[in-house]
């Protein structure tokens, strides 16, 4: 079935892409970001439509049949995914998309005896399979599958090594040979380099490396257009790419850090992973009852709402506390970090869930001088986005991060489950400062004793 | 096409990847992740191609699977994105127009 010809296929393919564009610069704004991810789906249902249209293509029924298995499973997913774990379900996505760029890539080489083909099938390959075997571990990290913190052991740079060198002559062979059991190689070793690149990052670094991964992936489907001769693949492909890597270094420079010292920080410090066991240090507990005195009777109060507080569900709870507060003349902000969550922007899109007037969400650097003037900090399931050792202790994982200063407050007040530290897996010493308060529960638990105490007052 | 014109379509395309999301706050970065994931998934384009070509029963099976696959990266993407975005249109709505 071939309905175009090639002009309007090279047509229709450049429409695609001047979609693909549009749609990426709709998500720049949040006037603009929906209609632009619609924008976007348009203009790859053109491109899907143009390829059947365009190209001899065998065994239509068994490909529209895989269609139709792909979306069955993912589109439910999607939209019944709680946004508390979206960022898992954005690496899944992120990874069987490099897994996909490789396996067309492997299935090109029988077709080619061209040199720079091959090499662009080897890219493929070996990006794609990385993308893949890094979401994988990203996904398992995110969903608490295995430990959230830095994964070193002896050795793991030099089996990096290795296994980098190993790739490298493994894809000088292939483009050499065209080999299709050094090619399969290649992407074993290619899955073995993104399992070794991810398991090192500690976990508050998790969603700059799902970015990275990201584009990634953007760059084995631009390799994977060179390797068909397709111009939408190629720049779209390239378009994630790029924009994929400015994004990343966007997210590491919000966070303080740089992406080198993400991926490579644990393999330099050695002994960075932070404790897991529960310190028997003394803190000062205190009952809800306390809690709603210290809150009833401030002048402003700041809530620095954590991942905790999205995973007890507890946005709602929290918004109706802060209108009590405000009703009681207090004056009452959100203060958000921007990779508060598990995600950067993540807090945003749940507390925006829970109907949080957007004027009432101060960014960190809009707010940080205002802690000075609040009299309480009420620091809600959050831990290391105002953990004190990111500026203090340079031996720290988070050392260099910016973090919320709570610590300015009169009083701060942490809502927590239990003493456990953070997903970073750091100590918190404001915990066992003076003036710090603990209220120990579930956090939408607890807000609710609060705000029923608060009305009391 | 000849080297030099893929060669000239990439760079300039690294160029608008660049320029498109050079200014976007914080608050935008995961849905701004979220749909550049959706669109690599237009790799699905290339299974397609990859699969239709199939004579062999593996070399289609390989190829159906990263249909699947890539088919769940391009639907679930944009379905996820559109979720999360949802929210923020919500927000606008309930303050009024301003």
């Amino acid at each position: 079935m071939s309905v175009l010809d090639p002009t309007w296929t090279g047509l229709l393919y450049l429409a695609a892409a001047a979609l693909f564009i549009l749609a990426l610069m709709g998500l720049n704004s949040p006037r603009t970001a929906r209609r632009g991810n619609l924008v976007g789906a348009a203009g790859a249902a053109i491109g899907v439509i143009t390829v059947f249209l365009s190209a001899r293509l065998d065994n239509i029924p068994w490909i529209l049949g895989a269609i139709a298995v792909g979306s069955a499973v993912a589109a439910p997913v999607a939209r019944r995914v709680r946004m508390t774990q979206m960022p898992q379900l954005v690496a899944a996505f992120n990874g069987v998309g490099g897994g996909a760029a490789a396996l067309v890539a492997l299935l090109e080489l029988a077709h080619t005896g061209n040199a720079w083909v091959r090499l662009a099938i080897a890219f493929t390959l070996l990006v794609g399979a990385v993308s893949f075997a890094g979401s994988a571990v990203t996904f398992a990290k995110l969903q608490e599958l295995m430990t959230t913190r830095p994964v070193v052991f002896r050795g793991l740079p030099v089996i990096m090594a290795a296994v980098l060198l190993a790739a490298v002559g493994a894809a000088v062979a292939v483009v050499l040979t065209g080999s299709l059991p050094l090619a399969s190689a290649l992407l074993v070793l290619g899955l073995a380099a993104g399992v070794l690149l991810v398991l090192p990052v500690g976990g508050a670094d998790v969603p700059i490396v799902i970015s990275l991964l990201n584009a990634f992936t953007g760059l084995a489907v631009a390799a994977s257009g060179l390797v068909l001769g397709n111009v939408l693949l190629l720049v779209a492909g390239t378009l994630v790419g790029a924009s994929g890597t400015i994004l990343t270094r966007a997210m590491a420079a919000a966070m303080g850090r740089s992406v080198a010292g993400i991926l490579f920080g644990a393999f330099r410090g050695g002994s960075t992973a932070g404790s897991t066991a529960v310190s028997d240090r003394p803190v000062r507990s205190s009952s809800a009852e306390d809690v709603a005195v210290l809150l009833g009777y401030a002048q402003r109060v700041i809530i620095v709402p954590g991942y905790g507080l999205a995973v007890a569900q507890g946005q709602h709870t929290a918004a109706e506390l802060a209108k009590a507060l405000q009703l009681r003349g207090i004056q009452v902000d959100f203060a958000i970090h921007p990779v508060a969550g598990r995600m950067p922007g993540h807090m945003n899109v749940l507390l925006a869930e829970a109907n949080v007037p957007y004027e009432e969400l101060k960014e960190m650097t809009e707010i940080n001088s205002e802690f000075k003037t609040a009299d309480v900090a009420l620091v809600v399931g959050a831990n290391d986005v105002v953990n004190p050792a990111a500026k203090t202790s340079s031996g720290s994982p988070i050392f260099g991060m910016p973090i919320l200063e709570v610590a300015d407050a009169r009083q701060v007040v942490f809502l927590k489950r239990s003493m456990r530290p953070g997903f970073a897996g750091i100590e918190n010493e404001l915990l066992y400062e003076p003036r710090t308060t603990l209220l120990f529960g579930d956090a939408k638990d607890s807000l609710t004793k609060v705000l029923g105490a608060v009305k009391a007052l | 096409m000849d080297g030099i014109s893929l060669l000239t379509i990439t760079v300039l395309a690294v160029f608008v990847g660049f320029e498109v999301v050079s200014k976007v706050s914080s608050t935008l970065h995961t849905p701004l992740m979220s749909g550049a994931n959706a669109i690599h998934g237009i790799i699905l384009v290339g299974a397609i191609i990859v699969a239709g070509q199939a004579a062999d029963p593996l070399v289609l099976a390989v190829a159906l699977l990263a249909v699947v696959l890539a088919t769940a990266n391009l639907v679930g993407g944009f379905v996820v994105t559109d979720r999360m975005l949802e929210m923020f249109r919500g927000r606008r709505d309930r303050e009024g127009p301003r």
